[in-house]
């Protein structure tokens, strides 16, 4: 008997989301039409044997988040349950707490992922080479190839290429040291609890002394990838699956729409009938596209490559998007224009304007170039790239937005272009 | 009577349009800027205009051939191997214009006004004199050639060529009115180098008038000023001749529609649009404050403010246009694409949008 732990982390993670991530805690933000973390329970819930799906963050628990966990469980007909964290605890830590709940029952194995990825999940290739590996270790990384001057960005993995042992593990290194870097989803065994119950110990020790000195409490963080791997590297306990199906990070607004591209692209094998289709009277639909049932769209508009209409959305005549999300209940009124950008829920974008960014994908000549996690700012301006529009915000007829992040319950009057308007 | 325009340079400032065509015969709503004149000074009595010409001549031969005959009057040709100024061309054409007695004409080609050349022979008749200089007032003089005068004599003062501190908001409106008794008076030395603006001096110095001209007045000579100028021809349209613009649903404020012109459905056209012989705009078009040239295609759901579209080019779907966009002869603009400032030479592909003003070659 399997599970699945998905960790979605909390409020003061994810940063990067906003303003997206104010009104929707970011493991919810719809991707490819579907929230983030739907993708990953879909791939969990594939799996037989899968006993139950557990998410640990430290979210407080809230209406989106419960009206999500019940409408899965109900679709997709599986246990899923969320355990709060009562403070961040690191990658490690969490898991480390719930370990009695997920020990319950006696899984043979559990899967742990992050939410902020986007990926094929190859979940039974990861338990087949699992089972072939025989006994000896309690995790199974996967792992992907990032080019040489991007893995430094991510945890990197040494491999031994006959045994697929972890020689050695180091997360976000200064200098080369592996292009296979860490997906972010593993496979453990129970076993795995033992080894990060010694880190907890030794990490007690020291914590003790420092609330002596300090007077502060610190709470029991544990990271996975400094803490555990690092040190079980070497020792034959953890191996690496390495995977060339697609994968990416999705830490900026600019990625999700990354994201959308590649499970769009996807859903030709897994869910054809999310992908819109040209028929007579609909709009005209080039490459891939995602429409909510409930959408209402002009049949004069040409939407894609790339787009994901959300729910109660309305499109006017002759409107044109392309690789972008419209979130739900916005307006696109007649003739405008929507490149490379996210609509926020309830907005309006004004007729024959221009809501436009610049696309942040990684180079498409290298075929393992991972997409920037860019700084908001370079050289003492905004670094050109997607451009966000809050909740409810109001682009008047004929401006243009151009690589600008607006913030939500905004109405706009003038055109703009590089800046981030509060 | 006889008038000499002042045609003379490569009109530089009006590139890329006049990389094909010679500035007078560039439209200026839906007329070429020559014509504006032309018709005007034949409507004042003037039977003979010299155009004083150097570039492009050729061109310009063959359409004031065409235009000799439907006005019925006689069109020479000033040649100048070289650019002379305004003086020089006046000195050149001294032959042409000192047959008789007669005053006559000389205008800048760069003028569009409500020409007052009825008003300016009786004001000059009546004053008696060698000479009659029109001014007009603008609101930034440091552009132009600035002119000191007295207000109640019309005795002029001094000229300040393009003044950095502000000097008057009177300025030089490039319209004149001569005796042929001043032109014989000039000392000709025609080296043609040294015949340059500081000569224009020599004929002030003779008894002349001011005229003071109050309507709408502007040169044209640059894409910027094209525009405003053709706002302001425009309003005066709606003055005077109020049926000749475009009205009705989809129209906004004063629109010029060649007959031939092809407007789609769903558009807004307007306010301050010219649009020429044989455009094309397909459906759910803007476009505002801008200069349409024979032959161009704007393809659907395309928003244009500010630019002038030269003739035959073709604009995308789903592009934004502004901010004095300026496309040459036959320039292709690719779908979806953002053009702001632009200033696109002849004959050129855009496929990639241009977020800031620069020059594409």
């Amino acid at each position: 008997m399997l599970k699945a732990i998905i960790l979605i982390g909390g409020p003061q993670k994810g940063t990067r989301f906003r303003p997206l991530s104010f009104e929707v805690p970011k493991p919810l933000f719809p991707v490819a039409g579907v929230p983030m973390l739907q993708h990953h329970i879909e791939a969990c819930a594939q799996v037989p044997d899968m006993k139950e799906i557990i998410l640990i963050g430290f979210y407080q628990p809230n209406d989106e988040l419960n009206r999500f966990i019940s409408s899965a469980q109900q679709e997709l007909k599986i246990p899923i349950r969320y355990l709060q964290e009562f403070a961040a605890l690191g990658t490690g830590g969490g898991i480390y707490h719930f370990r009695d709940q997920i020990l319950s029952g006696g899984p043979a194995a559990f899967f742990l992922m992050n939410a902020d990825v986007c990926s094929e999940f190859p979940l039974q290739e990861m338990l087949r080479f699992h089972r072939q590996h025989g006994e000896n270790h309690c995790g199974v990384l996967l792992g992907t190839t990032a080019n040489r001057t991007q893995s430094l960005n991510y945890g990197c993995i040494v491999e031994n290429h006959e045994t697929n042992e972890v020689l050695h593990f180091v997360e976000k290194p200064s200098t080369f040291v592996s292009d296979i870097i860490n997906c972010g989803i593993y496979l453990f065994t129970p076993d795995i609890f033992g080894h990060i119950g010694t880190v907890f110990q030794r990490n007690q020790q020291e914590r003790i002394q420092e609330e002596l000195t300090n007077g502060k409490q610190m709470h029991e963080v544990i990271r996975l990838e400094q803490d555990i791997f690092t040190t079980l590297a070497g020792q034959k306990k953890l191996l690496v699956y390495k995977t060339q199906h697609f994968w990416s990070q999705i830490k900026s607004a600019g990625s999700a729409i990354y994201a959308s591209r590649l499970y769009l692209k996807q859903y030709h094998q897994t869910h054809p009938e999310r992908l819109a289709t040209n028929q007579d009277g609909t709009p005209k639909i080039i490459g891939d596209v995602y429409i909510h049932p409930t959408a209402n769209i002009d049949p004069s508009a040409v939407l894609g490559p790339n787009v994901s209409v959300g729910k109660g959305v309305t499109i006017g005549g002759g409107v044109r998007v392309r690789e972008s999300i419209i979130l739900h209940g916005a307006m696109l009124q007649d003739h405008c224009c929507v490149l490379n950008s996210i609509v926020g829920w309830d907005s309006t974008v004004g007729k024959w304007a221009r809501v436009e960014g610049t696309p942040s994908d990684p180079n498409p000549n290298d075929p393992y170039a991972k997409i920037d996690s860019e700084t908001l700012f370079r050289d003492g301006g905004l670094t050109p790239s997607i451009t966000i529009l809050g909740c409810n915000v109001n682009i008047p007829s004929e401006v243009i937005i151009r690589n600008s992040i607006v913030l939500p319950h905004k109405d706009l009057n003038r055109s703009f272009q590089n800046q981030i308007i509060l | 009577m006889k008038a000499l325009i002042l045609v003379g340079g490569y009109g530089t400032r009006l590139r890329p349009l006049t990389l094909t065509v010679p500035k007078p015969l560039v439209e200026f709503c839906n007329k070429p800027i020559l014509l504006h004149q032309v018709e005007a000074l034949v409507k004042a009595g003037v039977r003979h205009v010299i155009l004083a010409v150097s570039y492009m001549s050729e061109l310009l031969e063959r359409e004031m051939r065409a235009q000799e005959q439907r006005l019925g009057i006689k069109i020479s040709l000033s040649h100048e191997k070289e650019p002379l100024g305004t003086a020089g061309p006046l000195a050149l054409a001294r032959e042409l214009l000192t047959d008789n007695e007669e005053p006559f004409f000389v205008l800048n080609s760069d003028v569009i006004c409500d020409f007052p050349f009825e008003d300016m022979l009786r004001f000059h008749q009546q004053h008696g004199r060698e000479g009659t200089i029109v001014v007009t007032k603008v609101e930034e003089p440091s552009k132009y050639g600035v002119v000191v005068y007295e207000g109640d004599t019309g005795r002029i003062h001094r000229f300040v060529e393009k003044p950095q501190v502000f000097v008057s908001n009177k300025i030089n409106a490039g319209m004149y009115i001569f005796s042929p008794a001043m032109l014989r008076r000039i000392q000709v030395r025609i080296d043609a180098n040294t015949i340059s603006e500081k000569h224009c001096h020599f004929i002030w110095n003779f008894q002349k008038y001011i005229y003071f001209f109050n309507c709408f007045w502007m040169d044209i000579g640059q894409p910027k000023d094209f525009l405003t100028g053709m706002c302001m021809y425009l309003q005066s349209v709606r003055q005077q001749a109020p049926e000749r613009l475009r009205t009705g649903p989809g129209f906004l404020g004063n629109v010029l529609v060649d007959p031939t012109a092809v407007i789609g459905e769903n558009c807004t056209i307007g306010p301050n649009v010219t649009i020429g012989a044989g455009v094309v705009l397909e459906d759910g078009v803007r476009v505002k404050r801008c200069t349409v040239l024979k032959g161009a295609h704007i393809r659907s759901h395309s928003w244009l403010e500010s630019c002038i579209v030269g003739w035959s080019s073709s604009v995308g779907q789903w592009v934004r246009m502004e901010n004095v966009t300026v496309l040459g002869e036959d320039v292709i603009v690719n779908d979806e694409l953002y053009i702001n400032g632009a200033n696109v030479l002849p004959h050129k592909s855009i496929a990639d949008s241009v977020p800031e003003p620069r020059i594409i070659m």
